[in-house]
C-alpha cells in the first residue's frame, strides 16, 4: 500500500493541478495577510474559503484522479496485490497531496507574516486541521462516487451534486426545518443536524473560536454545554473522524466486490 | 482671592491647633474605636494602629478624621453594620474592614454614610461583606481608592459594592470592586462622577443606574460581569472612554440601556461581549467614536428607540453589527466604519460609494428562531443575506449608513 501511496503521491506532485492548487492558496494567503493587514478579517475570509472551496476541489480532484488513472489501476489489479491496498494507496495519495498543498500554501505566508508570535495561531491551526479533515472526507466521498459509477460524466455530475447538496442545499433545508418547527425545543435537533454534514461540522468548529460570544447568546442548556466547554470541540473532532472512516470503509468494501 | 487663601490657611492652622490626635491600639488605654469616638471632640483625628479590633455598630456622630495605620482590621464578626457615619465632614482612611453581617431585612454595610456632607472615604479594603460602602441622602463626598472584594454567589443574598441612594455630587474614583452583586449602584443620585474604577466578576452589573440623572462615568473598566453596565430610567448620563469586556452569557450585555434619554456615549470600547449594547426605549442618544470589536451583536435594538445618532464608530468583526426587531427605523447611522462593508470607493475620498446595510436578514431570522444561530457564516445564509441586501423585505429599508467609511477611524 505504501508503495502505491508513494507512487500516487509523487505522480500528483509532478502534476500541474497540484501546483495550481498550491499557488492559489499561496496567493490567497499573501493577498489576505499582506494587503489586508488585519489578522481577524483574514481568518474569517479564510474560513469561508476553506469551507466552500476545499470540499469542492476535494470532490472534483478525487473523481478526476480516479477516472484518469483507471487504466493504471487495471494494470495494478492484474498484479498480485491486495485490492484494498491499491485503492487506499491511491486515495491517500490524492488526499495527502491535496492537504499538503493546502497546508503549505496557506502556511508559508502565515509563517512569513509572523504567525508564531501572534495569538491567532490557534485559530489558524484549527483552520488548517479542519481543512485537512474536509479534504480527507471529500476525497473519500469522491472515490466512492467514482467507484460506483463507470460513466465519467455521471460520476462528475454526482460529485458536483454532492458538493452542492452539502455546501448549500443542506443548510437551506436545515434552516427551513428549524423555522417550521420553531415552536418546539430545537437545540438538540440543531446540533444533530450539524453533526450530519461535515461542512456544517467544520463550520461549527471554527465558529467555536470566532463567534463564541454570539453563540453563547442563545438560551439553552444543551447549547451551553456544547459551546461553553471543550465538549463541543471534542465531539466535533470525533464526528469528523467518523466522517473520514465511514467513506474509507466503503471504499475498501466496494473495491473488494467490484468487477473490473 | 489672595485674602481668601490666607484666611483659609489661618482657619486650617487654627483647626490644627485645637484638634487633637487620639491613638487607638490594642494595648493602649483606648483600645476600641468606639471609645475613641466617644472621647473625641469635633475635628479630632483618631489614629488606629495595626491590630485586630472586633467591633460593630460604630457610630461616627462627630466630624472626625479616622485614619488607620498599616491597615488595622475592623472585624464585624458578621453581627451587623460596622461603621455608620451620621455627621458632616468625616474622613475615613486606611482601614481593613471584614465580616459584615448578612440580613434579609436590613441592608448592613461595611460603611454607611447617612445624611452627611463633605465626607471622604478612601484607601479602605473591604472583604467578606454584604453591602460595602452605602451612601444615603448625603452629598458632596468622595470615595477614592477603595478595594472591595466580596464573595457573592447568589443575587438574593448579596449586596452591592458601592451604593448611592438619594445622594448628590459624590465622586467615586479609582475603586476596585469584585465579586459583589452590583459593583457600583446609583439610585436617585444626581451629579455624581464615577471615574477610573475597575468593576469585574460581579454577579449582576458592574455599574447600575436607576432613576439617576446628570451623572458622568468615564475611564472605567467593566469586565466579566453578569451583565456589564445597566443604565435604566435615567436622563442626561454621560458615558465616556469606558471599557466593556467579556460579558458573556444569555442575558449578558456590555451595556444595557433602558428608558434612557439624552445621553452621550463617546469613546467607549466594547470587546468580546455577547451583546455590546442592548437598547430599549431610549431616545436622543449620541453614539460617537466607540469601538465595537468581536461582539456577538454590536448593538441590539429592541424597540421604541427614536432619534438616536450613531456617528463615527468602528464596527469590527462582530458576528452581527446591528439587530432590529421591527421594520420601523428613526435612528441615523452616518460615517461609521464597518469591517463587513464590501463596497468600493472610486473617488477615493475615504467614503464608500455604496450605502451599507448593517441589519442582515439572518439577524432577523435568529431573532425569530434563536436555534438558527448554528447556521452562522454558512454559505446559504450568505446567499439569502445578499438577496435581502439587494431588495430589503424583512429589514427596515431606510436603515443604512449612506457614508460608510473605508478606513478604520482613529481619534
Amino acid at each position: 500500500m505504501l508503495k502505491i501511496l508513494k507512487y500516487s503521491f509523487f505522480d500528483l506532485m509532478r502534476s500541474r493541478w497540484s501546483y495550481v492548487y498550491f499557488a492559489f492558496y499561496l496567493l490567497l494567503g499573501i493577498v489576505l495577510l499582506f494587503l489586508n493587514n488585519d489578522l481577524s478579517k483574514a481568518v474569517i475570509t479564510l474560513m469561508n474559503v476553506i469551507i466552500v472551496l476545499v470540499p469542492l476541489i476535494g470532490t472534483i480532484f478525487g473523481v478526476m484522479y480516479y477516472y484518469n488513472s483507471k487504466e493504471f489501476t487495471e494494470l495494478l489489479l492484474a498484479q498480485p496485490l491486495k485490492r484494498s491496498s491499491i485503492f487506499l494507496g491511491q486515495y491517500l495519495g490524492v488526499a495527502l497531496s491535496l492537504s499538503m498543498s493546502l497546508i503549505l500554501g496557506l502556511g508559508i505566508p502565515f509563517v512569513f507574516y509572523g504567525l508564531f508570535k501572534s495569538n491567532a495561531i490557534w485559530d489558524f491551526s484549527l483552520l488548517l486541521i479542519t481543512g485537512t479533515f474536509l479534504t480527507l472526507i471529500f476525497t473519500a466521498l469522491a472515490f466512492n462516487i467514482a467507484l460506483s459509477n463507470e460513466n465519467k460524466i455521471k460520476g462528475f455530475g454526482y460529485a458536483i451534486l454532492l458538493w452542492l447538496l452539502l455546501a448549500i442545499i443542506y443548510d437551506g433545508a436545515f434552516l427551513m426545518t428549524l423555522i417550521m418547527f420553531e415552536d418546539y425545543p430545537l437545540d438538540k435537533l440543531s446540533l444533530v443536524g450539524t453533526m450530519l454534514n461535515p461542512i456544517d461540522l467544520s463550520r461549527t468548529l471554527i465558529l467555536l473560536k470566532l463567534d463564541i460570544s454570539a453563540l453563547l447568546g442563545y438560551t439553552g442548556a444543551v447549547f451551553k454545554e456544547f459551546f461553553g466547554t471543550n465538549f463541543g470541540l471534542i465531539i466535533s473532532f470525533i464526528m469528523l473522524t467518523v466522517w473520514v472512516i465511514l467513506p474509507v470503509l466503503r471504499i475498501v468494501f466496494k473495491s473488494k466486490k467490484k468487477d473490473f | 482671592m489672595k485674602h481668601l487663601t490666607v484666611f483659609f490657611i489661618a482657619i486650617l492652622m487654627a483647626g490644627n491647633a485645637i484638634a487633637q490626635t487620639i491613638e487607638v491600639c490594642t494595648s493602649c488605654p483606648i483600645s476600641t474605636l468606639k471609645s475613641a469616638i466617644e472621647k473625641a471632640k469635633d475635628f479630632d483625628t483618631i489614629l488606629v494602629k495595626k491590630g485586630n479590633y472586633k467591633e460593630h455598630g460604630i457610630i461616627v456622630n462627630k466630624p472626625l478624621t479616622i485614619v488607620g495605620k498599616n491597615y488595622p482590621v475592623i472585624d464585624g464578626q458578621s453581627k451587623g453594620e460596622i461603621i455608620t457615619i451620621t455627621a458632616d465632614n468625616v474622613t475615613v482612611d486606611g482601614l481593613f474592614i471584614i465580616n459584615v453581617g448578612t440580613s434579609y431585612t436590613e441592608d448592613y454595610a461595611a460603611i454607611r454614610v447617612k445624611n452627611s456632607k463633605n465626607f471622604t472615604i478612601q484607601n479602605l479594603v473591604l472583604e467578606k461583606l454584604f453591602f460595602g460602602i452605602y451612601i444615603e441622602k448625603s452629598r458632596d463626598g468622595k470615595v477614592f481608592h477603595n478595594k472591595i472584594i466580596g464573595d457573592a454567589v447568589e443575587e438574593y443574598n448579596s449586596g452591592n459594592g458601592i451604593q448611592l441612594w438619594h445622594s448628590k455630587n459624590v465622586e467615586i474614583e479609582h475603586n476596585f470592586v469584585q465579586h459583589v452583586r452590583d459593583g457600583i449602584y446609583l439610585e436617585f443620585s444626581t451629579f455624581c462622577t464615577i471615574k477610573n474604577n475597575v468593576s469585574s466578576l460581579n454577579i449582576r452589573y458592574g455599574l447600575h443606574f436607576m432613576f439617576s440623572n446628570d451623572d458622568t462615568y468615564q475611564d472605567n473598566t467593566f469586565e466579566n460581569n453578569g451583565a456589564g453596565v445597566a443604565v435604566m430610567f435615567s436622563k442626561r448620563i454621560k458615558m465616556y472612554n469606558n471599557i466593556f469586556k467579556e460579558n458573556w452569557g444569555t442575558a449578558s450585555y456590555g451595556m444595557l440601556l433602558k428608558e434612557i434619554n439624552d445621553a452621550e456615549i463617546i469613546g467607549n470600547i466594547f470587546e468580546d461581549n455577547t451583546i455590546g449594547i442592548n437598547i430599549e426605549g431610549s431616545n436622543r442618544i449620541t453614539y460617537k467614536h466607540n469601538d465595537f470589536k468581536n461582539n456577538g451583536w454590536a448593538i441590539k435594538v429592541r424597540g421604541a428607540c427614536y432619534t438616536n445618532h450613531f456617528f463615527e464608530n468602528n464596527f469590527l468583526y462582530n458576528s452581527f453589527d446591528i439587530a432590529y426587531n421591527s421594520k420601523v427605523n428613526d435612528n441615523v447611522f452616518n460615517r461609521n466604519y464597518w469591517s463587513n462593508y464590501t463596497g468600493y470607493d472610486l473617488d477615493k475620498n475615504g467614503v464608500g460609494d455604496v450605502p451599507y446595510r448593517p441589519v442582515k436578514l439572518f439577524s432577523y431570522i435568529v431573532n425569530r428562531t434563536p436555534e438558527t444561530i448554528i447556521l452562522l457564516r454558512s454559505m446559504f445564509i450568505d446567499i439569502i443575506d445578499f438577496s435581502e441586501k439587494v431588495s430589503p423585505v424583512f429589514t427596515p429599508d431606510n436603515l443604512l449608513d449612506k457614508n460608510p467609511l473605508t478606513k478604520q477611524i482613529t481619534w
